[in-house]
């Protein structure tokens, strides 16, 4: 049963240096306020994960929280680089980080594997490129026509944390609207955080919506406004103003600091 | 060239683009001139075109143009919205999408592409977002369409980094012209009105193959212009 906490203690009793740790939201519910309580507590050499890393994994990249990122994607969505991962990537800044690189449908298949408790996920994908050389990819023939496919590793996070609408107070939780592979990062992680909105008392459904029992998560942390500048659909939108102003922020290592400082480390924690 | 005349090239490929998408094609769109190109088909000639968006979208019909993929206005308008896993899964490895639009920063003569990085991949000049759903796109669409502007840092010799394969590249549309592929090479079809093939081969980083029936593509109507301003305008 998941036990309703603070985020700061959600985050201090499940996040250890060095954890392999899954942040998801695909454009919709990024965990923003879990990131920065992670950058609070100073967490060192996390191997991050997620698909499409944008301003909250420029943020735990610029703040030394990171060694390692497995990712498919990681861009300012519709503003273009991350200016904080570039400059770990091209200069080592503020440490050198180690890339594992992998297209969006391989780390779909390597959650749902993982979900699935099976050890690698199969897809039809890679050929031809030069992703095929650099990611830990395999390939199987299929026993019954002979068809070569791609085999990616699972994903199996130390910790998975996203971000839904609402729980109830026995911990179960509902998210709806897009909901990226929140339910497989989830499913796939040792230990699991999800942040919520709100607390209610009686979850009310809601067509296509996704349901986590209590039970297959650790901690439920309420976190309100926890996705901003992401959204949360049905509670607020998406700030994209602040999608281009992180532009201007995060290009520069002194201003990124002071932000952080500003904005993080010197803010109460939710 | 004038700020005007940059602006219509713009316009261009969004219309020609849109033009290539009949009322019953499932396409897969990206943000900026895909999602423009798609929304204008919808606006204009083909009201039924299914618009579907990697955020697990299927079906989206927005009334303004979406600033990011996962815009709320795309899932509340959607016939279904599916998880990430089941999109690649289901939907695009699943053979249900007819064309695929596809951006980058480099592109050869083959149609490979890369947004992945500028130079070598362990010392990168530039490291690029990456190559997100490119990879499966680029294999598991029936059309593969790219939109690009073309200049000689963008059209080259040799891609830095393949990011996704150009078996299924039948339409390089840019803000000079058409290519299209013809024996395995993309080549010129088409220019659009004020330019010549000479300016697309100075905008080529190989030597540019030119079809012998090379034409202009008709300028946008009106109708065409007017839809396409209105929903920038929203």
């Amino acid at each position: 049963m998941a036990d309703t906490v603070s985020l700061s203690d959600a985050v201090a009793e499940l996040v250890r240096d060095g954890d392999t740790v899954a942040l998801e939201g695909f454009t919709h519910l990024i965990p923003h306020a879990a990131g920065h309580e992670l950058i609070r507590q100073g967490r060192r050499d996390l191997a991050l994960i997620r698909m499409t890393p944008d301003i909250v994994y420029d943020q735990l990249i610029g703040a030394g929280c990171a060694q390692k990122l497995t990712f498919s994607w990681g861009g300012n969505p519709g503003v273009g680089s991350l200016h904080r991962l570039r400059d770990a990537v091209e200069n080592g800044w503020p440490r050198p980080l180690e890339l594992e690189e992998h297209s969006h449908a391989g780390m779909a298949a390597a959650y749902a594997a993982g979900a699935s408790n099976l050890p690698f996920g199969v897809l039809r994908g890679y050929a031809g490129t030069d992703l095929a050389e650099r990611a830990p990819i395999g390939w199987v023939d299929c026993p019954f026509t002979g068809e070569r496919l791609a085999a990616v590793r699972a994903h199996r996070p130390d910790v998975g944390i996203v971000h839904a609408q609402q729980a109830d107070r026995r911990g179960n939780v509902q998210l709806w609207g897009i909901a990226g592979v929140q339910k497989e990062v989830v499913l796939a992680s040792a230990r699991s955080l999800v942040t919520v909105e709100e607390v209610v008392d009686e979850l009310e459904p809601r067509p296509g919506a996704v349901v986590l029992p209590s039970w297959t998560i650790d901690f439920v942390a309420p976190a309100p406004g926890g996705a901003r500048p992401s959204y949360a659909h049905g509670y607020y939108e998406r700030d994209n103003d602040f999608y281009v102003a992180w532009d201007e922020i995060s290009r520069d290592r002194d201003t990124f600091k002071e932000w952080i400082e500003e904005h993080v480390l010197n803010a109460v924690p939710a | 060239m004038s700020a005007v005349a940059e602006y219509i090239r713009d316009e261009m490929m969004a219309v020609e683009a849109a033009r290539r998408l009949g009322n019953d094609t499932v396409c897969f769109v990206g943000i900026g001139l895909p999602s423009l190109a798609a929304n204008l088909a919808r606006a204009t000639h083909a009201p039924g075109c299914k618009l579907v968006y990697e955020s697990g979208t299927i079906g989206a019909k927005p009334f303004r143009l979406p600033l990011s993929i996962g815009d709320g206005e795309l899932a509340d308008s959607a016939d279904a919205v599916v998880s990430v896993p089941e999109m690649f899964a289901y939907w695009l490895q699943g053979r249900r999408i007819d064309v695929g639009f596809l951006g980058a920063a480099q592109i050869d003569r083959h149609g490979n592409l890369n947004s992945t990085v500028i130079g070598p991949y362990d010392s990168p000049k530039v490291r690029l977002p990456g190559a997100g759903g490119a990879p499966e796109i680029a294999t598991s669409v029936r059309d593969v369409f790219v939109m690009l502007r073309q200049s000689p840092r963008t059209f080259v010799e040799r891609v830095d980094f393949v990011s996704s394969v150009g078996s299924r590249v039948r339409l390089v549309v840019t803000d000079l012209g058409i290519l299209e592929p013809r024996d395995g090479e993309l080549t010129l079809t088409r220019v659009h009105r004020g330019v010549t093939v000479d300016d697309a081969r100075e905008a080529t980083g190989w030597e540019l193959r030119v079809a012998d029936d090379v034409g202009e593509t008709e300028p946008p109507s009106d109708r065409e212009l007017t839809a396409l301003r209105e929903l920038k305008a929203r």
